[in-house]
């Protein structure tokens, strides 16, 4: 049997399995005793529920929570100026993922470094950094490393692949985050405002099921790892709410076609063998979060671009825009529409915070799937 | 190899024999022939006047290239405003170096389209620019054209209860040329859908359908042209998201790439405004000609959600369909 690109989505999007799904959970939600609200850690989760409009078939007592789980959001403006000052000098070639590109830094984005002469490469896979360092020998090409678990073992590969064919000329500049820690941060946090937990599936895909466990010893509540057609996020919530129901905290697999409890031990081992946690990252609407992010190890930092060009780059913290309530969005307090600058100040054009800067930031997917949600008002 | 000089757009001997081997061979008309600074026509009655330039890279893709697009794409501008196919300009931009048998190719291609659409090229340019200056070839294409209906559709003529067709499946122009540029080889059988839409539009005015407006997807997809036509009416538009064809390697190429299939440009694809109770007539009459087979019903306009495009699931939710935004694909056409 041969797989097709169709087999990837084909049946999880299919309308008479959603309604069937939404017909299951507004019964089952009907006995819920309060409102149950839950956090979609990931920015795809996001981007699903609103590009498939799901809240609108939900019931009311069910409630999102857009967590903090798109890496582009999440960087911090200091990060950018990072990435906008590594692009300057002329023999400098600065390699990073096409989302990156807009994100404003404290005064421009690498988008508009490059209109001012900067030399700023958007790829789609990391490798294609690689034979730009090839084909430039007498440039150093520095790759802007982003993503949490799911594409930090691209970019070991490519560190691999680097060594191994001794370039000299491409230098990494590490932004891998990690979504336990994170999450860790928000549920400890006093009032928590989130119930149950929707994981992301692709990270488990690498990690395995197993890196929640800590989170649901510690914090106790449902947890589902879901994949990210419609069908699988509507299957995920039904599993919360009748874990709600029976009064239970497990950490179930919704996605079993690719996720199992030890993951991809493969790629742990070559994350394990580039990469360290770093003592502190800042997050962009959260904070400084302690071993939340990762960093090359010791014997790796002749291609740490953070060490060699160390005298380019600033740590200065800078704060988010004094308007922005990205922090309380993530955190649960807040919806998008309640911010005051939401779809005025800000949109995708010119985002001002985090949550509007990438299509799977929750202000962005607000913005361009519902337009200050007047369209749910208007069918309920 | 045989390329192309920087003398052969100097003006002089080379760029003479350049232009009289192969535009004048391959663009053979009275008009053109006449060789002077300009050409003479008789033109009467309500003319459409358009431009364009062309930029597209790679050169040479899956069911067309440079020349096809630079020749159908203006053509299908005239079109969409009920204009017949008159006459066009070319202005050539070629970067020193670029092989003869790669510009003879894209004007053979031009000949073709223009033969094919009954339309001359009665006047023209030639640059060639140092190495570096441009990418290989740009094309401009000026055009003119008869208007056949009055008024000439036009968004002004959009009203509430209008029903929306869309003339068959979207995307592939788009996909081709992301496919080639990426790589991607997964997708042979995926075609450009760059054609001329004249033939289509003749066939709708011939049958008395009332075109309230014509627009040709290309650039920003059908996502821009609802979005466009939304804002210039204060109507709301509603899509209906399941009629809208897409083919699968088209849906497959966006989900492994992360795009919307309603981003993507097409380049033979028109969206029609019309009466809601011609939608029938003007669909038979579609589906028999070859290019626009999958024509569909896709949605109506209301004056509910002003200035909106309004897309309906299947499973019964709505979301707005937005504006495609950022670099989605720079130099497509």
């Amino acid at each position: 049997m041969s797989l097709v690109l169709k087999d990837l989505f084909d049946g999880f999007r299919d309308p008479a399995t959603l309604q069937a799904l939404a017909h299951q959970i507004e019964q089952a939600a009907a006995r819920l005793s309060k409102p149950l609200r839950i956090m979609e850690v990931c920015g795809g989760h996001t981007h699903t529920i609103m590009r498939y409009a799901l809240p609108q078939r939900l019931p009311k007592n069910i409630e999102f929570i857009h967590g903090p789980g798109c890496p582009v959001c999440i960087m911090p403006k200091e990060r950018i100026d990072q990435a906008i000052a590594l692009a300057q000098p002329a023999n400098h070639i600065l390699v990073t993922l096409g989302d990156m590109l807009r994100v404003p830094g404290s005064t421009q984005s690498l988008a508009k470094a490059r209109s001012q002469g900067a030399d700023v490469r958007a790829v789609y896979s990391p490798l294609e950094a690689l034979s730009l360092a090839q084909q430039h020998p007498d440039k150093q090409v520095i790759f802007f490393a982003i993503g949490f678990e799911t594409t930090t073992p691209m970019t070991a590969a490519l560190l691999a692949q680097t060594e191994a064919l001794g370039v000299r000329n491409l230098f990494f500049h590490i932004n891998h985050v990690l979504v336990p820690p994170a999450v860790s941060a928000l549920l400890a946090e006093q009032p928590c405002h989130i119930d149950a937990l929707i994981a992301p599936s692709h990270v488990s895909v690498i990690t395995g099921a197993k890196i929640y466990q800590p989170l649901l010893a510690r914090y106790g509540l449902p947890m589902v790892v879901s994949g990210f057609e419609p069908v699988d996020v509507m299957q995920s919530i039904l599993q919360l709410v009748e874990q709600t129901l029976a009064g239970e905290a497990r950490l179930a697999v919704q996605y079993s076609r690719a996720v199992d409890w030890e993951g991809n031990l493969k790629a742990q081992a070559l994350i394990a063998r580039f990469f360290e946690p770093r003592a502190m990252f800042r997050w962009r609407g959260l904070g400084d979060i302690a071993l939340s992010a990762l960093q090359l190890k010791a014997p790796w930092q002749t291609y740490d671009a953070e060490i060699q060009f160390a005298s380019l780059l600033s740590n200065q913290p800078i704060d988010d825009h004094k308007l922005c309530i990205c922090g309380d969005i993530l955190r649960g307090r807040a919806k998008p529409q309640d911010c005051k600058v939401f779809a005025k100040g800000c949109d995708p054009e010119r985002p001002l915070g985090s949550c509007m800067v990438s299509s799977e930031g929750a202000c962005h997917a607000y913005y361009r799937y519902a337009k200050v949600t007047q369209i749910e008002v208007e069918v309920r | 190899m045989n390329r192309i000089q920087l003398s052969q757009g100097g003006g002089g001997l080379e760029s003479q024999a350049l232009i009289s081997q192969l535009f004048y061979r391959y663009f053979n008309n009275p008009i053109l022939a006449q060789a002077e600074d300009a050409a003479l026509m008789t033109l009467s009655g309500s003319l459409a006047f358009t431009t364009d330039s062309y930029t597209v890279s790679p050169l040479f893709f899956n069911g067309g290239d440079i020349g096809k697009l630079a020749v159908v794409g203006t053509l299908n501008d005239l079109a969409m405003r009920s204009a017949r196919p008159g006459c066009l300009s070319a202005g050539f931009i070629i970067e020193e170096g670029l092989p003869y048998a790669d510009l003879e190719r894209i004007v053979g291609s031009m000949a073709q389209a223009l033969q094919q659409a009954n339309a001359q090229l009665v006047c023209g340019d030639t640059k060639v620019v140092p190495k570096g200056a441009v990418d290989k070839v740009f094309i401009n294409t000026s055009g003119v054209g008869q208007v056949q209906c009055q008024p000439a559709p036009g968004m002004n003529q959009i009203q509430a209860g209008d029903a929306l067709l869309i003339s068959g499946d979207i995307g592939r122009h788009g996909a081709v040329i992301m496919a080639a540029r990426e790589g991607l080889d997964l997708t042979t059988e995926l075609q450009t859908d760059c054609a001329l839409l004249w033939p289509q539009v003749d066939a709708l005015i011939q049958a008395g359908i009332h075109l309230h407006a014509l627009r040709d997807a290309t650039r920003g997809g059908v996502a821009a042209v609802l979005n466009e036509w939304a804002q210039a009416t204060g109507l709301g538009l509603w899509i209906e998201e399941a009629y809208l064809p897409i083919s699968e390697p088209v849906q497959g190429l966006c989900e492994l790439l992360g795009f919307e299939a309603y981003d993507l440009a097409n380049e033979g694809r028109m969206l029609i405004a019309l009466p809601k109770s011609q939608v029938e007539q003007a669909l038979s009459i579609l589906q028999q000609l070859t290019d626009s087979q999958q024509a569909a019903y896709i949605g109506e306009v209301r004056a509910a959600q002003p200035s909106r495009v309004v897309m309906q699931t299947a499973w019964g939710t709505q979301r707005i369909l937005d504006w495609p935004k950022g670099e989605l694909l720079p130099r497509i056409c």
